[in-house]
């Protein structure tokens, strides 16, 4: 198209060529400084997540050996393991997600299909979402002064109880936003049959929620399998193999704290083979939670 | 647009008005819902004004009118939908069997299994084709395997849909086509054995085969059935209704028998409407 226009054949104002002209320069030079910004950052941030991960992966795989998962601490110098820390990080993070999903699901469910506009139920949601944001030290914290501090001493219990209350704000908004996401119509379809509410909730919405509902299981999974903080007044630590609740256990966040911060060359290597093992595990259960999702597209 | 009478799948004499034909001759039976004085409320909203008309037995009402004129709202009233969410009420009287179905002390789940609804969308429920059926079925009566074997196939059959679905009843609904899927949230509906069903724009979410045997169906249907239904085709009302309700700004405009409405409509809000002057 010509862009020179004859007088009269577009009524209106006339542009000038040359300042059109003008500005699609001037955009493109914009665009190209911000696209360069962007791309920028971008690798600065890949820069160090591949210097972590490099470091970790060769770190991690030169301590890594059959030991490891055969033998539990020991002191330094002598043959030493982490498997009483793996075992007690898997009993925490098992039985604090068994007790704190149930309540999670019950808790966003009431949010999603009860108290979807009530006051009571947006102030729950709300002091959910701050208790999934708050630092987990905290968490850690009120577990010490209401189980520690009255039962007589730190124990695997107490990890557990703290697990849970982290695991507990992350099921409820994942459970909460999936049953968001079935349609109204849905729901009718269903109390139009004649059926009570609790048949249409568990029947229909938790069933058209479940693989989302798990998904968000996993991720909670993930993060509690991480945490240091909470355990590191609750559980403690334990340095011989133990699987009574009662008495503190063991678990590779506290192990890999405590070990990283040691001078001896071998609890070090330790402390790499552990931040490994926790990294790939929860790199397993996000592209599990990932398939998950995908699936029920 | 035309009406499909050129293809032939379509029985049935027909008069002309302004381009719609409808069925002719059928006269009304007697009234299975008595509504009256009916008004409804979003909130402060006044949705329905003083509604009066009476639903016959055995035959099928069609509900036209402009969006927003509260024909979908009318239905919602029929079997207390829109009890599901606080303020939204209803006031006045809709007499099914000798009782106001907008009662407060009305017992939903009882009324709800006497009218079962068909929705826009089609909502399979996320289990097998089997289970859907059976779903409604067990809210409602016990059974044995195969009585309830017996129910399902009775409910797929009277919804066209057995041929196609017998061979894999234990797989999931979500598998079958937009056209299946509806017919099987009617199967799902028949099989509580209701005495009313409502159907809100049934098919406008359907292509035009699927159409067509929905509004087969529906013809079959109403020898059991009373049916209400909602559209916004004024084709389909012509096709399927015996009598036809025009609604304007929350007002029952006109209703009367099809043939009539649509040769010779006594309103002229009707007329405008149906020869599609506006709406």
């Amino acid at each position: 198209m010509s862009i020179t226009l004859s007088a009269g054949a577009v009524p209106g104002p006339r542009k000038d060529p040359e300042v059109a002209l003008a500005l699609g320069r001037r955009r493109k030079r914009a665009d190209l400084i911000v696209r360069t910004l962007c791309v920028l950052a971008t690798l600065v941030g890949l820069v160090f997540l591949a210097s972590i991960l490099a470091t970790l992966f060769y770190r991690g795989f030169e301590a890594m050996s059959l030991r490891v998962f055969t033998h539990v601490t020991a002191p330094p110098g002598s043959e030493g393991g982490l498997l009483n820390a793996i075992v007690g990080s898997l009993i925490q993070a098992v039985l604090g997600t068994a007790i704190g999903t149930p309540i999670g699901m019950l808790v966003g469910t009431y949010l999603a299909e009860y108290a979807r506009e009530s006051r009571f139920g947006n102030m729950v949601r709300f002091v959910s979402d701050i208790l999934l944001s708050a630092p987990s030290i905290l968490v850690g914290l009120f577990v010490y002064q209401i189980l520690v501090l009255p039962f007589g001493g730190f124990s695997g219990w107490a990890g557990v109880a703290a697990l849970a209350i982290i695991v507990i704000p992350v099921v409820v908004r994942t459970t909460e936003d999936m049953l968001q996401l079935i349609p109204n119509t849905l729901r009718e379809a269903v109390i139009g049959l004649g059926s009570p509410k609790w048949k249409m909730i568990v029947f229909v919405c938790w069933k058209s929620a479940m693989s989302g509902i798990i998904t968000g299981i996993l991720l909670a999974v993930a993060r509690v399998a991480g945490e240091t903080a909470p355990l590191l007044f609750t559980s403690l630590g334990n340095n011989t193999w133990s699987t009574d609740l009662s008495k503190p256990m063991s678990s590779l966040p506290v192990t890999i704290y405590s070990f990283a911060g040691s001078p001896f060359e071998d609890w070090i290597a330790l402390a790499w083979a552990g931040a490994l093992l926790i990294t790939l595990s929860v790199l397993l259960l996000n592209i599990l939670a990932r398939s998950l999702l995908r699936a029920r597209k | 647009m035309s009406t499909s009478t050129e293809n032939g799948t379509i029985e049935a004499p027909r008069q002309s008005f302004g381009g719609v034909q409808a069925r002719s001759g059928a006269t009304l039976n007697a009234p299975r819902i008595a509504i009256r004085n009916l008004d409804f409320f979003y909130g402060e909203n006044r949705a329905l004004k003083g509604i009066d008309f009476d639903i016959p037995d055995r035959q099928v009402t069609g509900m036209i009118g402009p969006s927003g004129c509260g024909k979908s709202t009318l239905l919602r009233v029929l079997n207390r939908m829109y009890s599901l969410y606080p303020g939204q009420r209803a006031t006045g009287e809709v007499m099914l069997d000798g009782q106001n179905v907008i009662a407060p002390d009305a017992d939903l789940n009882a009324l709800r299994a006497k009218i079962g609804m068909v929705f826009q969308k089609p909502t399979p429920f996320p289990m097998t084709i089997y289970e859907n059926i059976a779903f409604g079925v067990r809210l409602h009566e016990k059974m044995s395997k195969s009585q309830m074997d017996e129910r399902v196939e009775w409910a797929l059959s009277r919804a066209a849909i057995w041929d196609e679905v017998k061979d894999r009843l234990d797989s999931s609904a979500l598998g079958l086509s937009g056209g299946q899927q509806q017919r099987l949230c009617i199967a799902r509906t028949i099989a509580v054995r209701p005495e009313v069903i409502l159907f809100d724009e049934p098919t406008s979410a359907l292509d035009p085969i699927s159409t067509l045997k929905i509004e087969e169906l529906i013809d079959e249907l109403k020898r059991d059935f009373t049916i209400v239904i909602v559209t916004h085709n004024m084709q389909q009302a012509a096709r399927c209704a015996d009598q036809v309700a025009f609604f304007y700004l929350g007002e029952l405009i006109e209703v009367a028998p099809a043939a009539q409405m649509f040769t010779a409509p006594k309103h002229p809000k009707t007329q405008e409407y149906i020869t599609g002057r506006f709406g």
